[in-house]
């Protein structure tokens, strides 16, 4: 699934225009939890296009979506919710965690929260920030592109 | 009219059936095909659903169907008749002109029994209430 | 004090009034707490914006003091009703028959604090997961924090 592979792969011409493809048509699903979710919003806005980059919707359905972008704290009874619609989006799928708060649990390191969602789901990419801005979430998902391209994480 | 002159609908027949078949083989190479129990189960917004959905649904569906069924046969007759208007003249018109007038009386009975009404309009009629206006 | 404030001053004499920030504060009994509630409602608080708790550990002899703030929207009025209770099995009667809005605060009053209320329809929790243990917000529950190592720190066991 969404597992990083060591060195380098040898693909196939056929491999890699499936990837070209799948990087260039990946459809977000929407799991804007809190703030960071403002961040995803303004990153899909106008300013900050993501539709230029084959992102044109963010799908409400997971059984529609690619690419999972957890934005915000997730917190314990929220879990369970959150595997359970990793589990329903079809391969191929990836994750990634948005902020501080998804990625370890940020700055709130209590009872109510799980500290970073790669104890729930596995992950991808990590996007660090309180919130991230834009750019960098942008920045976080071309990563993602070009992992995918090169073939680092096997579909 | 000869055979030849049905040949782009061949084509475009060719066509249509070969872009399914690639796109349906395509996807069977490409997509990695991993079922799990979880993936199976019907999308609750991530609640693990407990109750199965009752499988009855709304009889209003039916009877809006089964109106559609009946008036869409009356138009197959319209298009028979349609196809040679020409040739059957004043006596067609009028044949046509009565065929027409009973069609639309079943629609103009179907109407005042409110087999077309939805919600606010029904539940007026079925309890006997005024419809009131919006605030 | 406005003349609503002083009917109901009235109607109960056990009440302590007080006047803390610029807010009206009825210390009621907890005898009486359903009582008052019900004659404030009369009164003209049509509305229980919300209930809450705080726990005061050891520094008073009642551990708990359960805060319904009241308002009134005819009059203008705010005000904040405050009963205590102990610590061993703590539980006041609910206001949710009075005013069904205080349902949710007083779920969430029961998974934070564990002050049960007698007569509400659905004592469960809500903000934590149903088989949580413990309640939260009381003072002698942990805050849960699991142990980081940062970078600029020397090694912490």
């Amino acid at each position: 699934m969404a597992t990083t592979a060591p060195g380098n792969l040898l693909m196939t011409t056929v491999e890699r225009a499936a990837n070209w493809a799948r990087t260039r048509s990946m459809f977000p699903a929407t799991f804007g939890l809190a703030c960071c979710a403002i961040e995803m919003m303004a990153t899909g806005a106008a300013h900050y296009d993501l539709a230029r980059f084959g992102m044109e919707v963010f799908r409400a359905s997971p059984r529609q979506a690619d690419l999972m972008i957890v934005a915000g704290r997730v917190s314990q009874k929220m879990a369970p919710v959150l595997r359970q619609v990793y589990d329903q989006m079809p391969d191929p799928k990836w994750v990634i965690s948005m902020g501080a708060c998804a990625s370890t649990g940020g700055m709130f390191n209590n009872y109510a929260l799980v500290q970073g969602v790669d104890q729930v789901v596995p992950v991808d990419i990590y996007v660090p920030g309180c919130p991230p801005g834009p750019q960098s979430l942008m920045h976080g998902i071309l990563t993602l592109h070009d992992k995918i391209m090169a073939g680092e994480i096997k579909v | 009219m000869t055979l030849a002159d049905y040949l782009p609908i061949l084509v475009m027949f060719v066509l249509a059936a070969g872009f399914v078949a690639v796109s349906l083989l395509a996807s069977r190479m490409f997509s990695p095909n991993r079922p799990t129990p979880e993936k199976l189960e019907p999308y609750e917004c991530g609640i693990i659903p407990e109750v199965e959905p009752s499988q009855r649904f709304p009889v209003k569906f039916y009877l809006v169907a089964m109106l559609f069924v009946i008036f869409d046969v009356e138009i197959i007759f319209l298009f028979a008749w349609a196809s040679i208007w020409d040739s059957l003249g004043w006596y067609g018109v009028a044949a046509v002109l009565i065929f027409t007038f009973f069609v639309i009386e079943t629609l103009v009975y179907v109407w005042k029994r409110g087999a077309l009404d939805w919600n606010v309009h029904r539940r007026a009629r079925y309890l006997g209430e005024e419809i009131k206006e919006a605030a | 004090m406005s003349p609503v404030l002083e009917q109901l001053a009235e109607s109960f004499e056990s009440v302590t009034w007080e006047l803390s920030h610029g807010q009206d504060v009825a210390r009621v009994p907890r005898e009486d707490w359903e009582a008052f509630g019900r004659t404030a409602k009369e009164a003209g608080f049509e509305v229980c914006s919300d209930v809450t708790a705080v726990d005061w550990m050891r520094q008073r002899p009642e551990r708990f003091e359960v805060v319904a703030c009241l308002l009134s929207m005819s009059h203008r009025l705010r005000l904040r009703m405050i009963t205590t209770v102990g610590r061993e099995e703590p539980s006041v009667p609910s206001l949710t028959p009075i005013w069904p809005g205080a349902g949710y605060a007083e779920r969430e009053v029961w998974d934070m604090f564990g002050i049960r209320f007698e007569g509400h329809p659905d004592l469960t929790r809500i903000l934590m997961p149903d088989d949580w243990e413990g309640h939260p917000l009381r003072k002698d529950f942990g805050v849960g924090s699991v142990p980081v190592q940062f970078k600029t720190s020397h090694q912490v066991n």
